[in-house]
């Protein structure tokens, strides 16, 4: 038995030092791991801050909406619980500053008409081919879902301990990197032409020039006073917040539901567990 | 060993029902006065998780076929529209893609205690290939609905796994091709692909189902094993009957891993999942790493291990296969690991080197990982070929009780007075 | 071990096991919800449900329109002064659902008349301009609806319902 043991253990650590050995080759592709930002929403109670949404929103509005689509997003989500609230009002407001295709008429033709709130955000480009021929030859991403298609490895054990921690937030964490990650090239490294440095995209080498520049997104409130440091980094900050929302906007309501559950459940578990031993308890030895 | 059921109709309607359809007696005689091991462990719980898990894939899946729409062009889009805004579309959409994730956890816990405890061994072989085959059927299941979102990594891995079968050129050539093509309904992964996949994945549960009911028959008619591994002598002492002593205990494991489940479910949805099947099916740009979902990565380890094509696909599908025949390779008279001090060292050695097998299928093949997996592969292959074989005609095994009876009152006696542990130790 | 108090025992260990099944009940039942709900509009649906503007110039009188709201077929029909006077003159209190023509209309536009489009027995599309009373004729069952899209004979139980919808001006109406 102990001996069985003391092999079992042996083996387990074998097994760790085996899995936490450095990695070979390879990590030299991808760049310096993201700094972690302190979300609102992470965490099991954590909530999206509703200003900071506005405020991404409109970082996305005025710099992103250039060149990026967010066709999973319809303009009343901008209203819904959980995200930015927008009031209705305002939503329809926004939503008929845009032209949205509709169509075919009676007389067959497509036309454009003032968008409501149920239609999806407009794209920049009518399709992936322009936006593409209009770009140097690569579409801009879509963005609705930008916060969870984006990630960095988080190794060997860190990833363990994120599932006690409920560490979720790599995508938010990239987009802040990337977005702030506009530095000076070494100098011994080679640059294509059409590229720019970013000392966070894999390679280092994007396509996407330098997006935003200290003070360029107005943050001015109805006092005159900015709400939020008009710099890079909060700019960065609060889109990409707004880009965790549109690629998760039920994520209060799951985390509220599964508080629920998970104390539901674990108030079952208790009561199961001592039926389980009372029943047992009955039980005659078996003479 | 189906318990000879003491169940005798009493009102008129069940007397009248128990004539022309004996259901009532059935269900009783399996469920409720079927007699099971008294000494059986939590492991034996993971039975009851499985059935639960089946139940809510089919569930969730029938419900968000409601709302899926298998198009090449939509899918994706309609994935998005539950998550979005079908009511508690998230939450259903979320339930089954982490109970996918949950069902693969609760089978391999199954599978590794049916190793360790012989399960396998006479007279429970049809049982136990019973199992590979709802194993093979899982396997196939989760591999077509990781398809349907028509994210990267649901294309990419479809064009893969597909062109797994085109190794089959090296055999007879053209045979491999013709089978791809058959299985793509085109000359690439696409549309007609994503449709049958669909009508696939939603028929193959139910086969499962199907194949689940046999294995559960098998299993009533041949009874459960047990911790020491020795067969049940006298019903009286050696078992309890299923309600409610195994029902309530099922119960208790049952609800532990649905905590389990709520946790992943709730707070880290996509911990299981890749980042790139948040990015559509793009024909023209592979991820910069394929990786299949986590309960493929040691057979995904195996394949690359191996530097010929078709020798790297043999190798995975042995490593499968292999298990069939688990019940004749193993030659020990012994059942439980329990009593076997050399098996059990080997046994965990063995589970450490699928765990490893699968961090590696996660790991570019290159280098030292390549050479790791290649190591791995070779014990794998060895347990089953030559060490199992072996161990059983020269292991000296402890002395096994004389019945489960006996070994519940030396338990009892040993926790009742555990300064005399060392007689059992 | 002990022997337990024989007397206590039973009811404890009832209401422990009544607890235990009693809150798995309520679980269960829980868990049943998301299953049901799903199935109601989701919120696309009803958000696409948007109020829409008709216009109404290319309309000629005698004709009907045809167009769709929420899902819904929706008739636009503009009526002759014939039509009118016959669906005005009809004694109320002898119909099945008693209307007066002038509750089926806005004020001051009794030549528009704005009605759902699907028969009240089971849901056909009756055909316009048929039937006894030249007002629809429903070819499933052979409901009969005069020039106001009251049921006048057959099986529907009740007349045409009319969309909520406003007039914005003398040819333009929103509905929804």
């Amino acid at each position: 038995m102990k001996l069985t043991k003391l092999l079992a253990a042996g083996v387990f650590t074998v097994v760790l030092g085996a899995l936490s050995a450095p990695a070979p080759a390879q990590a030299s592709e991808a760049g310096p791991t993201p700094p972690s930002v302190n979300w609102s929403f992470s965490g099991p109670f954590g909530k999206f801050d509703p200003q900071q949404l506005q405020r991404g929103f409109k970082v996305y509005r005025e710099v992103c909406a250039a060149c990026h689509s967010l066709k999973y997003v319809a303009f009343r989500n901008l209203a819904e619980p959980g995200g930015p609230l927008f009031t209705e009002g305002q939503v329809k407001a926004l939503a008929a500053e845009y032209k949205v295709q509709d169509g075919p008429n009676d007389a067959g033709e497509m036309f454009e008409r003032p968008g409501r709130p149920a239609d999806h955000w407009p794209s920049p480009f009518p399709n992936d081919n322009a936006a593409a021929a209009a770009n140097g030859g690569k579409a801009p991403p879509d963005l609705s879902l930008m916060a969870k298609a984006r990630t960095y490895e988080r190794g060997f054990p860190t990833f363990v301990f994120d599932m006690f921690t409920q560490f979720a937030e790599q995508g938010p964490d990239y987009i802040h990197a990337l977005l702030t990650g506009y530095v000076e090239k070494p100098k011994d490294f080679n640059l294509p032409a059409g590229g720019t440095y970013n000392k966070y995209f894999p390679g280092h080498v994007i396509a996407m020039p330098k997006p935003i520049n200290d003070g360029q997104v107005d943050y001015k409130g109805p006092d005159g006073k900015p709400q939020a440091p008009e710099t890079v980094d909060q700019y960065a900050k609060d889109v990409s917040a707004f880009l965790m929302w549109t690629a998760e906007p039920k994520m209060e309501a799951r985390k509220a539901l599964g508080f629920r559950a998970i104390i539901f459940l674990v108030l079952l578990a208790g009561l199961t567990y001592f039926a389980k031993k009372r029943i047992w308890k009955k039980l005659p030895d078996p003479v | 060993m189906e318990g000879h059921s003491v169940y005798v109709p009493k009102s008129g309607f069940t007397k009248w029902l128990e004539a022309r359809l004996p259901i009532i007696s059935l269900t009783h005689s399996s469920a409720v006065a079927y007699p099971v091991p008294r000494n059986l462990n939590y492991f034996w719980t993971f039975g009851a998780i499985l059935t639960m898990m089946l139940v809510v894939q089919i569930v969730t899946g029938v419900v968000l076929a409601m709302h899926y729409v298998p198009n090449a062009k939509l899918a994706f889009a309609s994935v998005e529209s539950i998550m979005r805004d079908v009511n508690f579309g998230w939450l259903l959409r979320y339930m089954h893609a982490n109970g996918a994730s949950m069902f693969f956890i609760a089978v391999y816990v199954h599978i590794f205690r049916g190793m360790y405890y012989g399960s396998y061994k006479a007279p429970r072989e049809v049982l136990w290939i019973l199992g590979v085959i709802i194993f093979l059927l899982m396997m196939a299941t989760a591999f077509m609905g990781y398809v349907l979102p028509w994210g990267q990594m649901s294309f990419w891995g479809a064009t893969v796994i597909t062109n797994l079968f085109s190794a089959f050129d090296e055999i007879i050539p053209g045979v491999g091709t013709w089978i791809v093509t058959l299985l793509w309904g085109g000359f690439a992964v696409d549309n007609p692909t994503l449709n049958r996949f669909f009508a696939l994945h939603y028929l193959l549960p139910f086969m499962l189902a199907g194949v689940v009911g046999l294995h559960i028959w098998a299993l009533h008619h041949v009874g459960q094993n047990n911790p020491t591994g020795v067969e049940v002598k006298n019903i009286r002492k050696d078992t309890v009957p299923f309600t409610p002593y195994a029902t309530v205990k099922d119960a208790v494991g049952v609800v532990f891993f649905l905590i389990l489940f709520a946790w992943f479910l709730f707070y880290i949805p996509n911990f299981m999942g890749h980042a790139d099947n948040y990015i559509e099916a793009n024909p023209s740009v592979t991820p910069a790493h394929i990786v299949p979902e986590w309960y493929f990565l040691p057979f995904y380890a195996i394949l690359r291990a191996i530097p010929s094509k078709l020798g790297g696909v043999l190798a995975m599908f042995s490593a499968v296969l292999i298990l069939a025949f688990l019940p004749w390779l193993d030659t020990s008279k012994v059942r439980s690991g329990n009593y076997r001090p050399v098996f059990r060292v080997f046994f965990w050695l063995f589970v450490a080197t699928c765990v490893v097998l699968g961090w590696l299928g996660a790991k570019p093949a290159e280098g030292g990982y390549t050479l790791a997996a290649q190591v791995l592969t070779v014990f794998y292959f060895s347990y089953f070929l030559i060490i199992l074989p072996l161990l059983g005609l020269f292991e000296t095994p402890r002395q096994l009780p004389g019945s489960i009876a006996e070994a519940v009152l030396a338990k009892k006696a040993k926790s009742a007075a555990p300064a005399d542990a060392s007689v059992n130790g | 071990m002990a022997e337990t108090v024989p007397s206590a025992e039973p009811t404890r260990r009832d209401f422990l096991l009544i607890a235990t099944g009693a809150v798995g009940a309520v679980g269960a039942a829980a868990v049943a919800w998301p299953f049901i709900a799903q199935m109601q509009p989701d919120a696309a649906t009803i958000a696409a449900g948007a109020p829409v503007d008709v216009d109404l110039t290319p309309v000629a009188e005698g004709q009907i329109l045809k167009l769709f709201w929420r899902g819904k077929l929706i008739f636009v029909r503009h009526r002759t002064k014939a039509e009118i006077e016959s669906a005005a003159k009809v004694d109320v209190a002898s119909l099945r659902d008693p209307q007066p023509d002038s509750a089926r209309v806005k004020q001051g536009h009794a030549q528009w008349l704005v009605v759902y489009g699907n028969c009240t027995h089971l849901g056909c599309v009756p055909l316009g301009h048929q039937g006894q009373y030249e007002g629809w004729f429903c070819p499933c069952h052979g409901s009969v609806f005069d020039t106001s899209g009251r049921i006048r004979q057959g099986p529907a139980p009740t007349n045409l319902p009319i969309p909520p919808y406003t007039f914005v001006s003398d040819s333009k109406i929103t509905i929804g």
